[in-house]
């Protein structure tokens, strides 16, 4: 039964962390159709502010990881985005795996190639007991987090202008402009959110493995491009529920697969996330009238 | 207080539209008086839809010139045009599918500039009006043609536009439709005092609506007046069809 439980608790922290990282994706491919592979490099660019800010109060290193990671999302639309915003959507893609591999190059050229060890506080590494089981706070402020930020979001999207705005373009960019919403204000809001969530995803990642190193971004980039394509490309909701589903899937397969092959979890793992687009080519949570539009 | 032109009107002067040779639009002068409903009518290719893409900012004139009120507005872009209350609908509606009915039209006045509470509330009224309040909370990519259309024209009046230009809002209604959209518009004239443009294939529809129309035909004005007197007007029915019958004959 502990151990059960103890599952259910990983599966939801895990499923957490690949939530956080499936949002940042889904809301700029809501708005532009965008799959953004520099999403990555933002939690990477929030991991180095974490490790380098140092011994600071722990405040500060969150506001710091945060701004750094806004600033750089920011940046990105503004400088590579902006430009190609009408073009293609090979042409977003393509740029946006330009700007990952700069960005990538970047950190090797500064930082050099190898992992750089850092903490986020000492309090996060603590676990205390229920009974048999034993929970990392950590565990527990991921997901709660996490909750705390998608019900901010929802709120966000329903009730204040922005939002509204931000989901009118989500469904028909062009005709929202028509209507008056401005698209530099929508689409940088967005990238503004992304980057607050990576610097999020990019805190609780340092608290977990201790490290951060260039190509820190790539492994969470794939799991949210899963989780958003699972869950239906252009449903926030359904990123959020692929990410869940991911996170229980993989904390399932590492319990249940024999000791022998529980190596190679991921990849029953992206099998069965391929099972699952052949049966459900369109994700499992698209609403049948948008399935046309995409 | 300095008298200021009416906002609500759309004046256009020798409006030009020349691609590569040929005159799409050959000097059109067009009167849009405040709180009118001016229809446009006019064969196939006579430049109806050349000359509302000017107006509503989708084509810059290669010569002419565009007022509306006392504001010159040439060569605006359609979100500039917009937010200063020139609203276009489109024959393809182009609802927010995974918006609901009363978001849609409330998305129509934030993007126009309207606070959220403002915009609700206007929302609610529009709908109430159109008689879609018992659908406010469907998905808008559940509604049947008739009501699409119907939202269409609420969501392009969220934000209070003086000036709606109406692109064929009747095309594949049907006749229960067509005359639930007439009450709607007309209503929404004399409610809100709005002027409008409305392009449009059925007669029947137009001739009910329009206060006054104007035909194009090969990129001129050919006819401007009453519905009864553009109906009988000679010049008209030769445009249309060659011969001396009545319009209302060219349905279909």
């Amino acid at each position: 039964m502990a151990n059960v439980i103890q599952n259910i608790i990983d599966a939801l922290a895990l499923g957490s962390l690949y939530a956080l990282f499936a949002l940042g994706v889904a809301l700029i491919f809501g708005i532009m159709r965008l799959v953004n592979f520099a999403h990555g490099e933002l939690i990477m660019v929030g991991a180095y502010t974490v490790v380098l800010v140092g011994d600071v109060p722990f405040v500060v290193k969150v506001a710091a990881t945060l701004v750094v990671a806004i600033a750089a999302a920011l940046l990105m639309e503004r400088v590579a985005m902006r430009p190609v915003r009408d073009s293609s959507p090979a042409t977003l893609l393509i740029t946006s795996f330009a700007v990952s591999y700069l960005l990538q190059n970047l950190a090797i050229t500064i930082f050099g190639s190898v992992p750089k060890s850092g903490q986020v506080s000492s309090f996060l590494s603590e676990s205390f007991n229920i009974g048999s089981v034993s929970i990392s706070k950590l565990d527990v402020a991921t997901v709660v987090v996490t909750l705390a930020l998608m019900a901010g979001l929802a709120l966000f999207l329903a009730r204040t202008p922005m939002g509204v705005q931000m989901r009118a373009a989500a469904e028909n960019f062009r005709m929202a402009r028509l209507l008056g919403v401005r698209a530099n204000r929508v689409i940088a809001m967005a990238f503004g959110i992304s980057g607050l969530l990576a610097g999020i995803s990019a805190i609780f990642l340092v608290a977990q493995t201790g490290t951060v190193s260039p190509v820190v971004g790539l492994s969470p980039v794939l799991f949210a491009f899963m989780a958003t394509v699972l869950g239906g490309l252009g449903s926030l909701y359904g990123a959020v529920i692929g990410g869940f589903l991911l996170g229980a899937a993989s904390v399932a397969l590492q319990a249940l697969l024999p000791l022998g092959i529980r190596g190679y979890r991921d990849a029953f793992l992206f099998g069965a996330v391929l099972a699952v687009l052949v049966l459900r080519p369109q994700g499992l949570f698209v609403p049948r009238t948008a399935v046309a539009r995409i | 207080m300095v008298a200021k032109t009416d906002e609500r009107t759309l004046e256009a002067s020798g409006i030009r539209v020349q691609f590569e040779g040929v005159k799409a639009v050959d000097g059109v002068d067009l009167h849009l008086g405040a709180g009118e409903i001016l229809g446009l009518i006019g064969p196939n290719g006579a430049g109806k839809t050349t000359l509302v893409n000017v107006l509503s900012g989708f084509q810059a004139p290669t010569e002419g010139s565009v007022t509306m009120g006392d504001q010159p507005v040439t060569g605006w872009s359609p979100q500039r045009l917009a937010r200063h209350g020139l609203v276009r609908t489109f024959q393809a509606v182009r609802l927010f599918g995974r918006l609901t009915v009363l978001e849609n039209v409330e998305a129509g006045g934030v993007a126009g500039g309207l606070s959220l509470r403002k915009a609700r509330r206007r929302a609610a009224e529009l709908l109430e009006q159109f008689g879609l309040t018992d659908r406010a909370d469907l998905d808008a990519a559940s509604l049947p043609l008739g009501e699409e259309r119907l939202l269409g024209v609420a969501r392009a009046m969220a934000s209070g536009p003086q000036i709606l230009l109406l692109d064929e809002p009747a095309a594949g209604l049907n006749e229960t439709e067509g005359d639930e959209l007439l009450a709607a518009l007309t209503a929404i004239r004399d409610r809100h005092g709005c002027s409008l443009l409305v392009i449009e294939h059925d007669m029947r529809f137009m001739m009910r609506l329009c206060e006054r129309m104007q035909v194009l035909d090969a990129g001129r004005t050919i006819s401007i007046g009453t519905p009864e007197h553009v109906r009988t007007d000679p010049a008209v029915l030769t445009a249309y069809l060659g011969t001396g019958r009545e319009v209302r004959d060219a349905e279909g």
